[in-house]
């Protein structure tokens, strides 16, 4: 197996409220190797969101902290490097798209000059060759009339369109990691299975690993290597796609594939997890998931399991 | 289209400074009392006042004497004082002048000072900055002009001596006056000292008129920019690796700019018209002063004139920055 290009460890980001410090990521654990795409699924509200914005050291300012744990990428802890340096990472060894295609680009800069600015900044080209590269870039992520749209602002194009300008300003300077927060869930159908086999395509053929962030199990399904399942802030079960779909073992994860809706049922109601995720901050004893848990027992609500697991590279966080 | 636009725009101000001279005649015609006796004092006789009248026309009815004033209006001709005799159109040009420097000046200040601390205040939000600027933004709204001039006069040219109080130029060294912007006259004559003389006495009016636009300034650019910088393409530039100076001067400054250049654009008209006060204080040769002496001795034409100046700067500064909307915003169309 290659060495991981990230590891996290005990990573724990806390925001400050009126109410006190309050744990949003809660001690995850993961890792991911050169050129794999791994998924991290959960609910709203699990922690997600704030891990990649903990790596990408972009948590909003005073409120969330990296209160613990470490983020190491490539040998470097990203939970103690400072700011001067993180921007020579972010957006050039480590991307991020984001959910919002349509609101994430500038509206008063035109595409090209958008593109531009990363490989100005970090590949210290000039403005003519930054702007040829840009076009290259358009067309590398399947925009056709590329010539043009460098010239267009973010309002003249569609939301699928947008998105794949955000692909490719997170790509232009070929980062080893890119961060994909939940990079289809504003576009539609047909736009989501492009971008995505887009997403693929561009991992295949550059090697830039993906950590892609979604609540869809579809997505992962079709995209992902490797998934790791997370509930209130913690990892609840990881494993390869085939694990975690034909033999998931945590109790929530069984639950989220119980809710993927078929083609082949009778249309009866479709299966949710009774109850919902426990807000950030409220104290809990034992399991997080023991309250919604249909399986639980004595044990679930007084000790935290560990992740643990028998094969290689499958493991859960549960007593059963 | 832009040009249509301006066009557009432009045949519009006609019905605007149309109702503009309608309401100007009838103030001033509602202003108790009489040209005549003000010109030739109390104890002129009364057929010399009905001499007067009859010459400046003041005894025709009002429509014919508002038509007579419409008809060489249009035909350029903008009248003549009733006080000196002189054509108006000459004489307000050195008070024009005035006024356009001092604003220029003041507005540069209040730009520069009020959009720098608001991007500041919005950058460090919640800091000593931000509530120390915001405070002295407060307060600089809410302080009266005349009394900031005051102490201005008091401190820097009373006590400390640095500044001069009053007037645009030292009177034994008379300018070579051109375009009666001293600072340019001065320059073009290749006077530096005189330069320097023009722009120490710039220096205090200027920041006594530029104060309360600097506050609103500074307030509107704050809220605008801290919106701004919750966006999420603020998000993306710093996902990007750009540093935060770039990140907020570059992309987020002239987001928050199109409300900030909507309040420049209102404040430059208003001290255009409205720095009576400042000059007076001052002892400021402007526009302002100008009318005030004017309605003083009730000549007409002045402050009709004037006044109509003033309109027509308003308007075309207005007009300047809806121009300008769409070189920040290329989202703002006028079709």
């Amino acid at each position: 197996m290659a060495e991981p290009l990230m590891t996290i460890q005990n990573l724990q980001t806390h925001f400050v409220t009126d109410k006190g410090a309050v744990p949003a990521v809660d001690g995850i654990d993961l890792h991911i190797r050169k050129g794999e795409i791994v998924g991290i699924v959960g609910e709203s509200g699990c922690g997600k969101s704030v891990t990649s914005l903990s790596i990408m050291g972009l948590l909003p300012k005073p409120a969330g902290t990296i209160a613990g744990g470490h983020i190491y990428f490539k040998g470097e802890d990203l939970a103690v490097t400072r700011e001067r340096r993180m921007q020579a990472l972010r957006g050039n060894e480590i991307s991020m798209i984001f959910q919002e295609p349509m609101t994430s680009l500038n509206p008063l800069m035109t595409i090209g000059e958008q593109i531009s600015e990363s490989l100005r900044i970090h590949r210290r080209m000039s403005r003519k060759e930054a702007w040829r590269e840009s076009i290259a870039m358009l067309d590398k992520v399947g925009i056709c009339r590329a010539e043009s749209i460098v010239r267009e602002y973010p309002h003249q194009l569609s939301g699928g369109m947008r998105q794949r300008v955000m692909i490719a300003i997170a790509l232009c300077c070929e980062p080893e990691l890119l961060i994909a927060d939940e990079p289809t869930t504003a576009l539609d159908v047909t736009i989501q299975a492009q971008i995505l086999d887009l997403m693929k395509k561009l991992n295949e053929e550059t090697g830039t690993a993906i950590l892609m962030i979604t609540h869809d199990l579809g997505v992962v399904a079709e995209t992902c290597h490797r998934v790791v399942v997370m509930y209130a802030g913690k990892v609840v079960e990881e494993g390869s796609v085939k694990d975690i779909f034909y033999k998931p073992r945590h109790p929530y994860t069984r639950g989220l594939i119980r809710s993927i809706p078929k083609m082949d049922s009778d249309g009866g109601r479709l299966y949710s997890i009774p109850g919902s995720v426990p807000l950030p901050g409220t104290i809990t004893e034992g399991c997080r998931f023991a309250p919604r848990c249909e399986h639980a027992y004595e044990r679930c609500r007084t000790e935290i399991p560990e992740l643990q697991g028998e094969e290689p590279g499958h493991r859960s966080r549960c007593w059963l | 289209m832009m040009l249509n636009y301006t066009i557009r725009r432009l045949l519009m101000l006609v019905p605007v400074l149309l109702g503009m001279t309608i309401i100007v005649f009838l103030i001033i015609h509602a202003i108790p009392g009489d040209p005549a006796e003000v010109i030739l004092g109390e104890k002129a006789s009364e057929e010399s006042k009905q001499a007067l009248r009859q010459e400046l026309k003041l005894d025709e009815p009002l429509y014919v004497q508002y038509g007579d004033f419409l008809q060489k209006l249009v035909s350029g001709n903008l009248g003549t004082s009733i006080r000196t005799k002189e054509a108006i159109s000459e004489e307000i040009m050195p008070y024009l002048a005035a006024t356009l420097e001092l604003t220029i000046v003041s507005m540069a200040f209040a730009v520069f000072v009020g959009v720098n601390a608001g991007i500041i205040s919005a950058w460090k939000q919640n800091s000593w900055f931000d509530y120390a600027s915001m405070l002295i933004a407060l307060i600089g709204v809410s302080m009266p002009v005349f009394w900031l001039g005051l102490m201005e006069q008091w401190i820097f040219s009373l006590k400390l001596q640095w500044l001069p109080s009053i007037g645009r130029m030292n009177p034994r060294d008379p300018i070579e006056t051109v375009t009666n912007l001293y600072t340019i006259d001065a320059m073009l004559a290749g006077r530096w000292d005189q330069l320097w003389t023009a722009v120490k006495h710039l220096i205090l009016p200027g920041i006594a008129l530029g104060t309360i636009p600097m506050a609103i300034i500074a307030r509107m650019t704050r809220s605008s920019m801290l919106e701004v910088l919750r966006s999420d393409y603020i998000r993306t530039a710093r996902s990007k690796g750009m540093s935060q100076f770039l990140v907020i001067y570059k992309h987020a400054l002239r987001n928050a700019f199109i409300p900030v250049l909507t309040v420049i654009g209102l404040q430059t008209g208003m001290l255009l018209g409205g720095a009576v006060l400042t000059e007076t204080i001052f002892a400021w040769p402007g526009i302002g002063r100008y009318i005030f002496d004017a309605i003083g001795s009730r000549d007409y034409p002045v402050i009709q004139t004037g006044i109509l100046v003033i309109a027509f700067l308003f308007v075309m500064i207005n007009l300047l920055v809806d121009l300008l909307y769409h070189a920040v915003d290329p989202r703002i169309r006028y079709d």
